[in-house]
């Protein structure tokens, strides 16, 4: 994605590929190699059904063998029961494939990290000892003499090849279409961080349903088909660790998160591992097991990513280097070091109210009854001492957490209970503490992202994501790739993907932390210029000074508890707020 | 025999063998709990290496029958014990080699990366154990086999002449050893100053390196230490079940649950939760059909890490 390669391209080289592919087929001497073939093809889409899940997601799934096998039972038990032939039965294996997919996300998806990773281990392992309950240990697809061709029976294997030659470029397309829309962008961005994709009004869980009923039923299909391949299904066969693992690696070892990363490893590991086998395997039995796990260790320890992109990255390199000689970004020298007044900014009519909001973790009151009106257009400035529950603040306004009583109200709607990508589509636009590129991606494939909440279609989010590079500065850095950028750049970058959804208002949270002096005054002036055109914003802040110069207004947070709110001016006076807050320097300054 | 007491007869049986088979499980995941719990390390490989103490132990005492001169009862348990240290090298050097490239300090910076190399690794190391094990030792199913294998020592009749619960002495002493075992270990890491640089070092690693703990090494430590204690428990399992080079997947998943049942980073977590996934399995067949009290295991682990992640008996929650 980040090379930007048009799906009119990747057709270019899936035409080519498919063209070898057929030419293969059609030399290699026997069975045994149209066999092979065959099987290149089948674990290449397998690879890519793990791929649009785990590698495009970050979700790292050891269960793909459940929707395999799940679909490869369809298929047999289909023929055998029904006389459903597989032409049928593989489409109703990705059927099948998919709502087993969207059934084991709807909980998995709760969990995060190693949890996910042993839940989805659960599944297959589970469904193997249900399916030798239900007395299915060996499953044989019965033959058909009559007509075999309409149960897809044939004596010449290349026509195996073929149909699975079919059914990689479908897995390619339908990844490669996941890839350059917003579909892809919204799983890359799940993958960088779940919390700041939903925050930029991406709806991570209804995006995760569809990428794991797209992948069960990729899954679903191509194990119907080895189904057919086989002729016999057993559940050791089709639900092992080994199914699961095989989809894992060959996407691991060809380059994770690519649709070109299963190809690769496929055409690489699979012929490696069947010859293996056929020359080894009657003295090393486990040969085949023992190259993927190799594979998979060396690959892990020299090229995490995978092939794919050490590769790139080495091509890559060189461009880099001829880059890095670029002459550095001018500093803004304006001067943003006066005081703020704008005595007509807290008069606009209320656009957020927050009405007696708490939030309680177990028995810590994180924050206690605060109630504050914001009128359009001004700056609220947050401040508090660390612990005041001004991130928590934030926290409940834009919906990651549900407050335990109170009222957000924006524009006349509770937004209390919205998720919060929903809260972003209403216009709440908010940035992190910690800032949190997009690594790979380009400076504006990283804008973009959230740009798609307020845009329909591709062309408009484009332009909305150009716009708001424009309003920080940053149209000359759009192609400069985002995790080379240093911490100013990223922070104005996490403003513009803020911005390109169109906010009425945006919590910005400490987002100039670890910024020096200069940088900082390089911030100030873009985030004037977004008040002058009209925008809402409410700060946390630690660096009074800045503060002073951008806040209209103050509400000071102390324990969780409102302590005072009012002009910068007047509570840098008040008594109350100096001693809970600021200390005696600032006493002694004011 | 009345309905009621057969009843009665099959729960105690179903509690018994819960009740020891649990102990085992126990001393399994107390294996697991230390590499788990002091490097959050997810070790797909556990199982594998387990069934390599496995063979170890098999090796030992009937393979090369370098212990059986011990005779049938003390020489099981002995090879057991032995396959401890020797896969306490293995562990120790799996992770100088291998799992130190992707844990620890190095990979620090790269937040989600190194779990995810973590995984991986483990799995590639699984697969090759696996896969080298059925070229090394074969497929075809061993076990320990000693006159205790098959006998059992009685408990009643308790009502008049009825309900006997027979306990395997296999089973039994495999038990007793367990506890035994475990108790030693809870002793090692709360007494000796090396169990404390451990569990100082699975607190806070920066915090360990100033106090002059080498972190790194104490990791290797663990892992070989985590290691042999799962590799003990598999020379006991061995003692009564029938094994193969794969055996190594059907015991991973119950090392698991047990320690997520646990609580992730308790030792004597991870042993209650070994303990409750073998009274789970024992008692879920009094209900359901043998073959699928393997998946009422996964069924309790899938609800324990949907409901309960911090589990059953753990006080640190860790949602990643």
């Amino acid at each position: 994605m980040g090379s930007r390669t048009t799906f009119m391209q990747s057709l270019g080289i899936l035409a080519v590929l498919s063209a070898v592919y057929l030419l293969l087929v059609f030399i290699v001497p026997n069975q045994y190699y149209q066999l092979m073939l065959t099987l290149v093809a089948i674990w290449a889409v397998m690879g890519i059904s793990w791929n649009v899940l785990s590698g495009y997601s970050g979700l790292v799934s050891f269960g793909h063998a459940a929707f395999f096998g799940l679909g490869a039972y369809t298929v047999a038990l289909g023929l055998l029961h029904f006389n459903l032939s597989p032409w049928i039965g593989l489409p109703l294996a990705g059927l099948v494939g998919a709502v087993a997919g969207i059934i084991v996300g709807l909980p998995t998806f709760r969990l995060r990290g190693h949890y996910f990773a042993l839940a989805m281990l659960a599944y297959p392992l589970a469904l193997l000892y249900v399916f030798e309950w239900l007395g299915y240990q060996e499953v044989a697809l019965p033959m058909n003499r009559e007509n075999p061709a309409a149960y897809m029976q044939f004596s010449d294997g290349r026509i195996y090849s073929v149909i699975a030659l079919v059914l990689l470029v479908i897995a390619v397309l339908v990844s490669r279409w996941i890839e350059t829309t917003r579909f892809g962008m919204a799983l890359l961005a799940i993958k960088q961080n779940e919390l700041a994709a939903e925050a930029a009004g991406i709806e991570t869980r209804k995006w995760k349903l569809r990428a794991i009923a797209i992948s069960g039923a990729i899954a679903g299909a191509i194990g119907g088909f080895y189904a057919v391949i086989l002729i016999v299904v057993t559940p050791a066969s089709v639900f092992s660790m080994l199914t699961s693992a095989q989809a894992l690696i060959v996407a691991l070892f060809g380059g994770i998160g690519t649709v070109w990363g299963p190809v690769i490893g496929a055409a690489i590991l699979i012929p490696l591992s069947e010859t293996l086998h056929a020359e080894l395997g009657n003295i090393l039995p486990g040969i085949q097991g023992v190259v993927f796990g190799t594979a998979i260790v060396l690959v892990i320890l020299l090229a995490p990513e995978g092939i794919f992109w050490k590769i790139r990255d080495l091509i890559t390199r060189s461009d880099r280097d001829g880059r890095s000689g670029e002459a550095p970004v001018a500093t803004a020298l304006v001067d943003a070091g006066e005081l703020l007044e704008r005595p007509e900014a807290m008069a606009g009519k209320t656009v957020l109210e927050v009405k007696g909001l708490s939030k309680s973790f177990g028995g810590l009151k994180a924050v206690q009854d605060v109630s504050f009106k914001v009128p359009e257009g001004a700056v609220i400035g947050i401040i508090g001492p660390n612990g005041a529950g001004k991130t928590t603040l934030f926290n409940m306004l834009n919906g990651f957490h549900t407050p335990s009583s109170g009222e957000v109200i924006f524009e006349g709607e509770n937004l209390v209970g919205l998720q919060p990508s929903g809260v972003c589509k209403r216009g709440i636009g908010r940035t992190f503490q910690v800032a949190r590129p997009f690594a790979r991606l380009s400076v504006l494939d990283n804008v973009l992202v959230g740009a798609y909440v307020r845009a329909d279609d591709d062309a408009t989010a484009l332009r909305h994501a150009r716009e708001a590079l424009a309003l920080v500065g940053m149209e000359k850095d759009a192609e400069r790739t985002a995790g080379g950028l240093p911490s100013k750049e990223q922070r104005l970058m996490e403003l513009a993907r803020a911005l390109a959804g169109k906010p009425k208002i945006l919590l910005l949270d400490e987002i100039l932390a670890g910024l020096g002096s200069s940088e900082i005054n390089e911030v100030i002036v873009v985030l004037r210029k977004l008040t002058e055109s009209g925008i809402t914003i409410l700060i946390i802040e630690h660096t009074m000074q800045a503060m002073l110069r951008l806040a209209d207004h103050f509400i000071v947070l102390d324990h969780g508890a409102l302590l005072g709110e009012g002009k910068p001016r007047n509570i840098m006076r008040d008594p109350k707020v100096i001693e809970a807050y600021l200390g005696r320097r600032w006493r002694e300054r004011a | 025999m009345s309905d009621g007491l057969i009843l009665l007869e099959n729960f105690l049986q179903a509690l018994a063998a819960g009740l020891m088979v649990g102990c085992l499980y126990g001393l399994m995941c107390t294996g697991l709990g230390m590499i788990f719990g002091i490097m959050r390390v997810i070790n797909f490989a556990q199982g594998d290496l387990m069934m390599l103490g496995m063979y170890a132990a098999w090796y030992l005492f009937t393979g090369f029958g370098i212990l059986a001169f011990l005779g049938p009862y003390v020489g099981p348990v002995a090879a057991a014990i032995v396959a401890g240290p020797l896969l306490f090298i293995v562990g120790y050097f799996l992770h100088q080699f291998l799992i130190s490239r992707v844990t620890g300090v190095s990979v620090a910076a790269s937040d989600n990366q190194g779990h995810y190399a973590q995984l991986i690794l483990t799995l590639g190391i699984a697969l090759i154990l696996q896969n080298g094990g059925l070229i090394l030792f074969g497929s075809e199913p061993v076990s320990i086999r000693t006159p205790m294998s098959s006998s059992a020592w009685e408990i009643g009749p308790m009502v008049g002449e009825w309900v006997s619960v027979f306990l395997n002495k296999a089973r039994l002493v495999g038990a007793i050893v367990s506890v035994l075992v475990a108790l030693g270990l809870y002793v090692f890491v709360n007494r000796t100053r090396l169990g404390k640089a451990l569990r100082a070092s699975a607190d806070n690693v920066e915090a360990a390196q100033y106090m002059g703990i080498n972190v790194d090494r104490a990791h290797r430590i663990a892992f070989g230490l985590g290691t042999a204690i799962t590799a003990i428990a598999g020379g006991l399992v061995a003692t009564y079940y029938p094994f193969q080079p794969y055996v190594g997947i059907e015991f991973v998943i119950v090392m698991y649950a047990g320690v997520v049942l646990g609580g992730l980073g308790s030792i004597v977590g991870a042993f209650w939760g070994g303990m409750t996934i073998g009274l789970v399995q024992q008692l879920s067949t009094l209900v359901l059909p043998i073959q699928l009290q393997n998946t009422a295991i996964f069924a309790v682990f899938l609800l324990v890490v949907f409901f309960r992640p911090q589990g059953l008996f753990g006080k640190s929650v860790e949602r990643v």
